[in-house]
């Protein structure tokens, strides 16, 4: 099936994913919607414990059911809704064409096994080729991510490699089958900013060569203006806004979005103190009404209290949902 | 100036340094062998190895080079190192080693060929018995870990129950009944994926309520089932068992294995219950692997340390169960010696034969002991939290 560079690779659409215990719900993501298209950067931003990882994990089948549930929406992968496969289904789908790359380098290689051990598995899972062909293939991989003399390297253990190395073997593991989407989830947050920079210039260099997507999950503003073609900002399960990155950093509508950016540091705030937002991320179970972000939000007005409307549309894919805005600008429900 | 052997063009290239290369293999052996007496253990573990194999060899067949059942009646009761009575016996009679070295019992047998005899009695019943009950824990173990959380549903209560209900009437000759009632429970398991198809999405039906209807976690039921097993004076229930079923040596490693799996199972469940929250079980789901395959390729290796140290212990364990067995007269039937039927033929003459009650036991004492020492030497080798202490 040859696909067309613009068309939508992956689209989440209304999608939440709530947990479920005894007498409360965690609405951890609460209706997002977003396309990734071919080719396309796409990250979503937001504080810890927004639903970032959870909307990723969804896209991946991998939240725990129960306690978790896939409350409503669809994620359509190539215009097939990833929710309605079963389980055999969806494994051919992961690693295959979606791949994931953790958080955690240190703990997300088997230490049991030779990094050889699991590229290879990571192949021979979606792939029936001869043995001699997977070590080859690995050791490309290998030679792909940047480790050197990877025929020796693929005899190690995970505990022979240091951090960046580990990652860029998960790296290695999650391009093993050409996929076509890969879902990054905080992949340099464990990482010192030295191999921060060259993790993320590999994945770049990585994705120009390849041509696949690439959704970005990550709290740190710096990653994004680096690599993001779009943003999606969460807050509290919801999308507070999304737009191309120049929308995102020059012009952000929703308070919250601009909020992040004041607390960014830079060379224009050297010596002033920096800004941060007050209070916390409310509870996935007790969101305020309204507005999930009123009560933190310098703008807030009584609107914003009691109902929530939809995104305004400012063009160019770029989207806000904010009561204020909604108001002022009069403009357009999205929906 | 020359700065660095790597080409610039790729700039993400690194060279950075490495831990030096030692398998897993290698360190555990260099901290195992700072424990002298796990080494001293696992001397003597590879010691009865080979003894009790060559013992089968030399003990076997209808003609063996050493004969355990050979009855002498006028060389009873000689002291070990006794040369045999040349005078007395039939030329075809005479030991092949010329010597008693553990003397004769009342009978004029042999007891360094009934000892190595014993020997391969011991070994493979320590052995498949810690394996039964390595396999049945692993298995229950890693469910309660891994699957713990699911529930188990009306319907397949339901199923399980005709299973049960028709294979109890198969073995009480009530073929007919029987066999229908499996056929039903089969059935039900068969169309159980179909009926969740149709079931998913629509509004459920009551009669679908409840058949989908969460009873106990499996998590519960195994870890109840455990919890009963382990009420029961496991010897006792040994011997209850063993005095119904026909005396056989594989009927004791069974009943041996199956009674002490508990311990195994407790062990895995709570590895796997850790090792499932763990980044690389995710990583290996997001790889698109099989629920099967993560259980047993990947969290296995990862959880079988604690459990190869307690089923060293367990093999001591259930060696001396058997030799306890066999005492009482409940174990391996007579012809065949092991070292449990060699003590109590020994105690009738302990003060005038006193090796025949010494040789069994302290044969008995150093294999258990040298299992139990091989046993922590390889626990403290393992887990990286006792390595600080020596």
């Amino acid at each position: 099936m040859k696909i067309s560079d613009n068309e939508i690779l992956l689209s989440v659409q209304d999608l939440k994913v709530y947990f479920k215990s005894e007498d409360e719900i965690a609405r951890a993501v609460d209706g997002i919607s977003f396309d990734v298209r071919r080719k396309e950067t796409v990250c979503i931003v937001g504080e810890s414990g927004c639903g970032k990882t959870v909307a990723a994990l969804s896209i991946m089948g991998l939240v725990p059911i129960p306690p978790g549930e896939i409350a409503g929406g669809r994620i359509l992968f190539r215009g097939m809704n990833l929710l309605d496969f079963d389980d055999t289904e969806i494994q051919k789908i992961r690693g295959n064409q979606i791949a994931m790359i953790f958080q955690e380098p240190l703990t997300s290689l088997n230490p049991v096994f030779t990094i050889g051990n699991q590229i290879g598995e990571a192949i021979n899972i979606h792939e029936n080729i001869p043995d001699k062909e997977v070590i080859k293939r690995s050791q490309q991989l290998l030679k792909d991510v940047g480790i050197d003399s990877p025929a020796e390297r693929l005899s190690d253990y995970p505990h022979q490699l240091s951090g960046g190395q580990r990652q860029r073997v998960m790296i290695a593991m999650a391009l093993a089958c050409d996929p076509d989407l890969v879902i990054a989830d905080e992949p340099t947050t464990a990482l010192d900013v030295t191999v921060q920079a060259q993790i993320l210039r590999l994945m770049n260099a990585i994705q120009k060569r390849r041509s696949m997507s690439v959704l970005y999950i990550t709290h740190d503003l710096g990653v994004v203006s680096k690599v993001a073609d779009r943003v999606c900002v969460m807050y509290a399960g919801i999308l507070a806004e999304q737009g191309s990155r120049t929308n995102i950093f020059t012009g952000p509508k929703h308070p919250y979005t601009q909020a992040l950016l004041a607390s960014l540091p830079s060379r224009e705030k050297r010596g002033q103190r920096l800004y941060s937002i007050p209070g916390t991320v409310p509870h996935p179970a007790y969101k305020p009404r309204g507005c999930p972000f009123h009560p933190r939000c310098p703008h807030a007005i009584q609107t914003c209290r009691e109902q929530y409307p939809g995104m305004c549309d400012y063009g160019d894919g770029h989207q806000a949902r904010c009561p204020v805005l909604f108001d002022g600008n009069g403009a357009n429900w999205s929906e | 100036m020359n700065m660095s052997p790597h080409s610039n063009d790729k700039d993400y290239q690194l060279d950075e340094p490495l831990a030096p290369k030692k398998t897993p293999l290698e360190e555990f052996w260099r901290l195992f062998k700072k424990n002298r007496l796990a080494v001293a253990g696992m001397v003597f573990f590879v010691l009865f190895f080979i003894v009790a194999t060559v013992g089968l060899v030399l003990t076997r067949g209808k003609n063996p080079v050493i004969d355990p059942s050979r009855v002498r009646l006028e060389d009873k009761l000689r002291p070990p190192l006794a040369r045999p009575n040349l005078e007395m016996l039939q030329p075809d009679e005479v030991p092949k080693l010329g010597v008693y070295i553990f003397g004769t019992d009342d009978l004029g047998r042999d007891v360094f060929a009934r000892m190595l005899q014993g020997s391969w009695v011991s070994l493979t019943v320590g052995f498949v018995a810690v394996g039964i009950a390595v396999i049945v824990g692993i298995f229950l173990g890693g469910i309660a870990g891994y699957y713990g959380y699911r529930h188990v549903r009306v319907g397949q209560l339901l199923a399980a129950a005709f299973l049960i209900a028709g294979a109890v009437l198969l073995i009480g000759k009530h073929i007919w009944a029987g066999a229908a009632l499996l056929i039903c429970g089969a059935g039900f398991i068969l169309i159980a994926p179909l009926m969740k198809k149709s079931i998913q999405g629509t509004t459920q039906p009551a009669w679908a309520r409840l058949w989908l209807f969460n009873t106990i976690s499996i998590d519960t039921l195994i870890m109840r089932f455990v919890d009963i097993m382990l009420c029961f004076p496991s010897f006792f229930l040994i011997l209850t068992v063993v005095a119904l079923l026909p005396a056989s040596i594989y009927n004791i490693m069974i009943v041996i294995g199956l009674t002490s799996w508990m311990g195994t199972t407790r062990f895995v469940r709570a590895e796997f219950l850790t090792l499932r929250e763990l980044d690389f079980v995710a990583a290996a789901r997001a790889l698109g692997l099989s629920n099967f395959r993560i259980i047993f390729r990947h969290m296995m290796p990862n959880a079988v340390a604690p459990v190869l140290v307690s089923a060293t212990i367990g093999i001591a364990t259930a060696i001396l169960t058997e030799a306890g067995l066999s005492f009482l007269g409940f174990g391996v039937p007579p012809p065949n010696a092991t070292w449990g039927n060699i003590l109590s033929d020994g105690k009738n003459f302990i003060f005038d034969a006193p090796w025949l009650t010494f040789v069994p036991g302290i044969g008995i004492l150093i294999v258990v002991l040298s299992f139990n020492l091989f046993g922590e030497g390889l626990r403290d080798a393992l887990n990286p939290k006792l390595r600080e202490r020596n």
